[in-house]
């Protein structure tokens, strides 16, 4: 039954996954591929087009190959997209409920120890690394894929200028009629996504 | 766009929040509903996986609502990030639960996760992958979105830096961590390292800080 085959292998994922969905995508290859439940090009089609819809790449990944593997591994039988709506719901919530469950435990197991003084050590170490981890994550993301898929000086600096920009745009407090106005990061996602539209679009 | 409201709002919003937990229904359920939209929030307009959620949330939950301080909020990073699955997944929970308990928990990772299944349930019943990924003016914004994402971790980059009050003196360690993990060296890059590492270096500091007041205590 390709059903429990599915909701196997994901929660496997959800279990084993570590470090996000970007990390996980290797895990997930192996899990779907090798099985040949979707072929290699599929899943590179289905990577790219996660990383290009908003929400985590994660869920968007499980939703779609959930959707997608009924319908390949039998073609008569799961025929209608009813049962690709079932694989994806199957996935999704095989992916997510295994940490869904580790965070509440662990969330409420601090709060139950959350005056002892080692818990509050802890986290006070703990801090300055988070700090360093997200620092990771923007330089990670500082590669060629994301400011010049196409190799030229002027898609770099057209890049660099858009990040520039929304950082300030983001970070400083502009001064507006004697008050402070903060842009919220999701009017800076939409001003870029205009910017991408007027400069490569058109 | 939000305006900064003056530290009395502020103030009364957080003694507002500090009085929820014991409210009655009426007030619960106002709130798992703030909490649904706001993450249905995050969730749709997050590009890039969970890094990039960091900034919507912080605005949403740090400075808009005053739901939770930013330096609580980087302890719950922290517990995100140490354990497995979709790290989006995993801060909506810590966030949600960490508001309105268990039910808040499900409530801001059913606001995060519902947005992307229904965009990638459309796309997969009406259109081919060919498609969008083709598409002209889809990979435009999206070249535009691309490096916007990055400038909104830097971001909290710099506020987390401040919320975990890093000096001169402590510096080094966030710097290192960063290093080490971007330069993708195999078991030394793993961000699970260095959480434990940072974890055991808070306990030895404990321990340490123990040992010398009982010493103190002795000599009296």
């Amino acid at each position: 039954m390709i059903y429990l085959k599915l909701l196997w292998s994901y929660l496997k994922i959800g279990i084993f996954g570590f470090g996000g969905g970007y990390a996980m995508l290797s895990l997930v290859e192996s899990t779907v591929v090798d099985p040949g439940w979707i072929t290699e090009q599929m899943f590179t089609d289905i990577v790219a087009i996660s990383q290009m819809t908003p929400g985590p790449i994660g869920i968007n990944s499980a939703t779609y190959i959930g959707y997608v593997v009924p319908g390949t591994v039998n073609p008569e039988s799961f025929a209608s997209p009813l049962w690709g709506l079932l694989g994806s719901l199957v996935c999704t919530f095989a992916v997510v409920i295994p940490s869904f469950l580790m965070v509440l435990y662990l969330s409420h197991f601090i709060r139950r120890h959350n005056e002892s003084g080692v818990i509050k050590a802890i986290f006070t170490g703990l801090r300055p690394v988070v700090v360093g981890l997200v620092a990771s994550a923007a330089i990670l993301l500082m590669n060629s894929a994301n400011f010049c898929p196409d190799h030229s000086q002027a898609q770099l600096w057209t890049s660099v200028a858009i990040c520039a920009a929304a950082f300030c745009l983001v970070y400083f407090p502009i001064p507006w009629r004697g008050k402070k106005l903060r842009i919220h990061p999701i009017s800076v996602i939409c001003m870029a996504g205009a910017a991408g539209f007027l400069i490569y679009g058109l | 766009m939000n305006l900064t409201e003056d530290t009395n709002a502020k103030e009364a919003q957080k003694r507002d929040a500090a009085a929820k937990p014991a409210g009655t229904g009426v007030r619960e359920a106002h709130l798992l509903r703030k909490l649904f939209f706001s993450f249905l929030k995050i969730g749709a307009f997050t590009f890039g996986g969970g890094w990039a959620m960091i900034s919507i949330i912080e605005r949403e939950i740090v400075d808009k609502h005053h739901w939770i301080e930013r330096e609580e909020f980087l302890d719950l990073l922290a517990l995100a990030q140490s354990l497995p699955g979709i790290l989006a997944v995993n801060i909506s929970v810590a966030v949600g639960d960490k508001m309105a308990g268990k039910r808040g928990g499900l409530t801001a990772a059913l606001g995060t996760i519902l947005p992307s299944y229904l965009i990638i349930l459309t796309i997969a019943i009406f259109l081919t992958p060919d498609l969008i990924k083709n598409n002209r003016t889809v990979s435009a914004i999206f070249m535009g979105i691309r490096p916007a994402v990055v400038a909104l971790i830097i971001a909290p980059v710099l506020s987390s830096a401040k919320a975990a009050k890093i000096t001169l003196k402590t510096v080094w360690i966030p710097l290192i961590v960063a290093l080490m993990i971007s330069l993708n060296a195999g078991w030394m890059s793993n961000p699970i390292l260095y959480v434990a590492l940072g974890a055991a270096g808070g306990y030895g500091f404990y321990l340490w800080g123990r040992r010398k007041l009982s010493q103190k205590g002795g000599s009296k």
